[in-house]
């Protein structure tokens, strides 16, 4: 029994604390965490498809005293998936990249991606160097992923196998430049 | 190529770092060669070298998200590579310093390099980048140092266009 997808991002932003900082991925991970719950600690995204974990990269070290987890789908990871190794090459301890993985493009009419067909999202991310990868099947390794978000010691990348469904969808905040600005007052930070 | 102490690449370094930026992405690159040299070695600044341009679009939007500058170094070709990615900067209006060192025009021995250097300007042009041309080396302290100024301060996409005058001509065969 796959996990279903928005009991997965709920579990994993639970009580979350201020100095965790989440970066869902265009698509069906924005709307799953809309739904967990409004936090300005998100940026949203409604584009930039296969720029979520390089977002995450770039924040995690520019803000090394907190923890970053982008939390994207198999079809966005899979649009950038370069970004692994360059993200392997630096390892910042900050950050995890978690893969909501259904095997399917969900928001285009759930074709079959090619995670799919044979692609292991998890070995990729191994063959890259990433040496802590979690494979996250049930309720119990979700459990476990979410208390490892909540004290990052070293670069993590988790792939969490979840149902192919399509609940209905969760609109955030869409205009960009206020989500950027609010993300940015929300850390306190000047540039 | 510009590799002596204090040459434009020096110059380009000191503006960035004179402005603060603490991430630099790149793609190697044999005319920014120097400058990479020079981040790479400076303790203060996170170099992260990309697989394609577009990454580095993503990676100055989190790095600003955070609170810190980056600027993004390509040659040409490589902003064919960044058109949506594009979009990232232009919707919530991230501050983006492309530094582009230029192929496909003076001296050109590629043709294959001539089809993206030709359109360069016009696709920064339509994705709302301001654009400072930069042919001759006394030109490059000044125009960096406003680059970074409009950048940063104003939140815009600004991008050096390096010719490839400036930078010299490839040596194919010795």
């Amino acid at each position: 029994m796959k996990l279903d997808r928005r009991a997965a991002m709920a579990t994993l932003v639970k009580d979350r604390d201020d100095d965790l900082l989440v970066v869902p991925g265009l698509g069906s991970t924005t709307w799953d965490l809309a739904a967990a719950g409004d936090n300005p600690r998100n940026f949203y995204l409604w584009g930039a498809m296969g720029g979520a974990a390089m977002i995450g990269l770039g924040l995690a070290l520019a803000q090394p005293k907190r923890r970053v987890a982008v939390i994207t789908g198999d079809g966005e990871m899979l649009m950038g998936l370069g970004s692994l190794a360059t993200i392997s090459n630096k390892r910042p301890p900050n950050l995890a990249v978690v893969i909501f993985d259904n095997g399917v493009y969900g928001e285009t009419g759930m074709q079959p991606s090619h995670t799919q067909m044979g692609v292991d999202l998890l070995g990729v991310a191994g063959a890259c160097g990433i040496s802590a990868c979690l494979d996250v099947r049930d309720e119990g390794a979700l459990v476990d992923l979410a208390a490892r978000l909540k004290e990052l010691r070293e670069t993590l990348f988790a792939r969490v196998l979840i149902a192919a469904e399509e609940p209905p969808r969760v609109l955030p905040l869409r205009d960009g430049v206020a989500l950027k600005d609010r993300f940015r007052a929300a850390l306190g930070v000047k540039a | 190529m510009s590799t002596q102490a204090g040459g434009w690449p020096d110059q380009l370094f000191e503006a960035i770092k004179r402005g603060g930026v603490r991430q630099v992405g790149y793609v190697p690159d044999a005319g920014h060669a120097r400058l990479i040299d020079r981040c790479r070695a400076d303790d203060e600044i996170s170099d992260v070298v990309l697989t394609t341009e577009e990454e580095g679009i993503a990676l100055a939007a989190g790095a600003w998200l955070g609170g810190q500058r980056a600027a993004l170094l390509m040659q040409s070709s490589g902003l064919g590579n960044c058109v949506n990615m594009l979009s990232l900067a232009r919707t919530c209006r991230f501050p983006l310093l492309m530094l582009i060192t230029m192929r496909g025009e003076w001296q050109e021995f590629n043709p294959w390099q001539v089809p993206m250097g030709s359109i360069v300007e016009p696709v920064l042009k339509l994705c709302e980048a301001e654009v400072y041309r930069i042919r001759e080396p006394d030109e490059v302290a000044g125009a960096a140092e406003r680059a970074v100024q409009q950048a940063f301060g104003d939140e815009r996409i600004v991008a050096m266009v390096l010719s490839q005058q400036l930078i010299g001509r490839k040596v194919w065969t010795k």
